[in-house]
């Protein structure tokens, strides 16, 4: 990292610190209590940690792989891919552990992914803002699909906790599949100079000497099992891959090498407001950090796209 | 659309008058098979039913055709524009703030509903198109994101209700034929008749927007008004269809595409009514083999979601070969 890029790292982990101070001391009960501590905020803080990084890192692999800034798990059918291999196996074989129904929805979402990473190639480049609608409705489609199933087999309670990102029932010892997104990350982080030169394009990639097709199943398996282990573990949370990106990218460039530790960091940042904010809201009672997410991401997003357009203009 | 080389087996209106047979043929089936009650019953209850079938089927397949000529691509509906989350907002709002019991007279409601979904679209519509010339792609985004928004403000409200309210909060999330208050569907048959209307002085200037933006301000068309006024009337279609049974998301897709490929003809003329017959007998075919072959009853929009959900699948795989 340069000189300029380590001055807005340092600061940024100083505040995620913070903030990790704050979610530990937030909540119903006494943090006084060791046990409340160690079997509760502790884990919730870290999972929130490792779940924000998480997103948010999947979110710049897949904005560098597709071409395209509005792209991530929830806008590209992702999330929702993983939530169907989830309700299936779920279905199928309920006593299986919980590794074997991660499994189940890693490969649903790399089918999805791998379904609109195709239709993607098919269309014209410069349909910027069309593709994030045709990953929507693609979505949309296999969640209508989830909802029939789900409908017919009264599982629709089930479904509504991996649509909807909630920290509340993490303790000590439901979470810990959580440190598979960190290693992900860091397994990321090594193949960095690799996937930006995929983000350069197939031709200009293949130019270089990059085996293109590798590099990019490769970041999509990562993706995929980022969003599968987030979503097994707390459920889905939207748009947090797709502005932290975007906003870190106006700092910090297209170089993942560069850019992802803050990347990581932002995410955790911003998934741990929201959560304390959910937390703080309505006072003793919580909402979840996927519907303040879908609240203050959406808004965000918003923001960016008229912004953008806006200079465009 | 066909090449010119090949010869088309049928004339449009052709194809028209089969699918206008077929559909008549199944709205009768519909009010008589298995009717053994007394008709002074019979009547006045399936009538409604199938007069909402009807409605719904017009609106949808208008609705979508139009939306799809305008923004010039086959594989989006109106219903990404974010009218179903708001439609669940407005729901989900009423029952917080009123509780279930205090919803008020179903007229009134419905007028708020439609109204509230009208003003959100032209609000919407006059602040993006007003920005710049490409501000199509850029709307249609905005309006899916607005739809995660209120997607994500109704759970939040939904977390202030008692599990009972929710319950029966969620019934009306799903759309359904089957509790359609009969004096609704007068009002939703004028506005439905009024954006028709609207969309029949529109047809000539339609086909030419198909030609693509450039080519359509070439020939004298007003790009800007005509999509406004296209995007208005959708809303309006759209947001009747919605507050009279609920959101149908893919049965706009299912039908506009069906039409597109029975069709020996692009133009809006024939294309518009051949959908809305193709939607009809959709619904009404649908609803009578549910019925009275499967004996169920609320399940006809998520079988046509699917199906229609199917359809965009193929359409997208086609695409990507």
């Amino acid at each position: 990292m340069t000189l300029p890029l380590l001055q807005r790292f340092l600061p940024a982990c100083l505040v995620l610190l913070v903030l990790a101070a704050a979610s530990l001391l937030v909540g119903v009960g006494d943090a006084g209590g060791s046990e409340i501590l160690l079997a509760s905020r502790v884990p919730r803080t870290l999972a929130l940690i490792l779940a924000g990084a998480g997103m948010a890192v999947a979110g710049v692999i897949m904005q560098l792989v597709a071409q395209n800034r509005f792209v991530e798990p929830s806008t590209a059918g992702t999330a929702e891919a993983a939530t169907l291999g989830m309700l299936l196996v779920t279905l199928l074989a309920p006593d299986a552990p919980v590794a074997v129904k991660m499994l189940a929805a890693t490969a649903t979402a790399l089918a999805g992914t791998a379904l609109f990473l195709r239709v993607l190639r098919a269309m014209p480049l410069r349909a910027r803002l069309t593709v994030p609608l045709v990953g929507i409705m693609l979505g949309g489609v296999v969640g209508a699909a989830s909802t029939l199933i789900a409908y017919r087999t009264d599982m629709l309670q089930f479904l509504g906790t991996w649509q909807a990102g909630d920290f509340s029932t993490v303790l000590r010892g439901r979470y810990e599949l959580l440190w598979l997104a960190a290693i992900l990350t860091l397994v990321a982080y090594a193949l960095a100079d690799r996937i930006t030169i995929a983000g350069l394009g197939r031709d200009a990639a293949i130019n270089l000497g990059l085996d293109h097709r590798r590099v990019v199943a490769g970041a999509i398996a990562i993706v995929a099992m980022i969003t599968a282990v987030t979503i097994a573990t707390v459920g889905a949370i939207p748009f947090l891959g797709l502005v932290v990106p975007n906003l870190v990218a106006t700092v910090a460039g297209d170089n993942l090498r560069r850019s992802l530790p803050l990347v990581a960091v932002s995410g955790a940042g911003l998934l741990l407001v929201c959560d304390v904010l959910g937390r703080v809201i309505r006072y003793p009672y919580e909402i979840p950090v996927g519907t303040v997410m879908g609240v203050v991401g959406s808004a965000l997003f918003l923001v960016l796209l008229l912004r953008r357009d806006a200079r465009h203009a | 659309m066909h090449d010119g080389l090949a010869r088309p087996r049928l004339r449009p209106g052709h194809v028209l008058l089969l699918l206008a047979l077929a559909a008549l043929g199944l709205a009768v089936a519909f009010m008589t098979v298995g009717a053994n009650g007394r008709w002074s019953f019979v009547l006045p209850f399936r009538g409604t039913k199938l007069a909402s079938l009807l409605l719904v089927a017009c609106a949808v397949a208008t609705a979508t055709v139009l939306f799809q000529t305008v923004s010039g691509n086959r594989i989006l509906t109106p219903a990404i524009m974010g009218f179903d989350e708001l439609y669940r907002l407005i729901q989900t709002g009423t029952v917080v703030a009123a509780g279930t019991g205090g919803l008020g007279d179903p007229r009134l409601r419905f007028l708020a509903e439609t109204g509230a979904m009208v003003l959100f679209a032209l609000l919407l519509y006059r602040w993006l198109l007003s920005r710049d010339e490409r501000g199509l792609h850029l709307l249609l985004l905005v309006g899916v994101v607005c739809g995660v928004l209120f997607r994500s403000l109704s759970q939040f409200l939904q977390r202030m209700l008692d599990p009972n309210q929710f319950v029966v909060l969620q019934s009306s999330f799903f759309a359904n034929f089957n509790t359609v208050h009969p004096e609704l569907l007068a009002l939703a048959a004028l506005g439905l008749v009024a954006a028709g209307l609207g969309v029949w002085r529109l047809t000539g200037r339609l086909d030419v927007l198909l030609l693509g933006r450039d080519e359509a301000i070439a020939l004298g068309v007003d790009h800007r008004r005509t999509l406004t006024l296209v995007l208005v009337l959708v809303a309006v279609l759209v947001s009747v269809s919605t507050a009279l049974v609920g959101p149908v998301t893919f049965l706009g897709l299912l039908v506009a595409n069906l039409a597109y490929r029975v069709m020996p003809s692009y133009r809006h003329a024939v294309v518009l009514p051949a959908a809305a017959l193709i939607a009809a007998i959709t619904l009404v075919g649908g609803q009578l083999v549910l019925e009275r072959v499967f004996s169920l009853n609320a399940a006809l929009s998520i079988v046509i979601e699917f199906l229609g959900g199917l359809t965009l699948l193929l359409l997208l795989a086609r695409r990507a070969r």
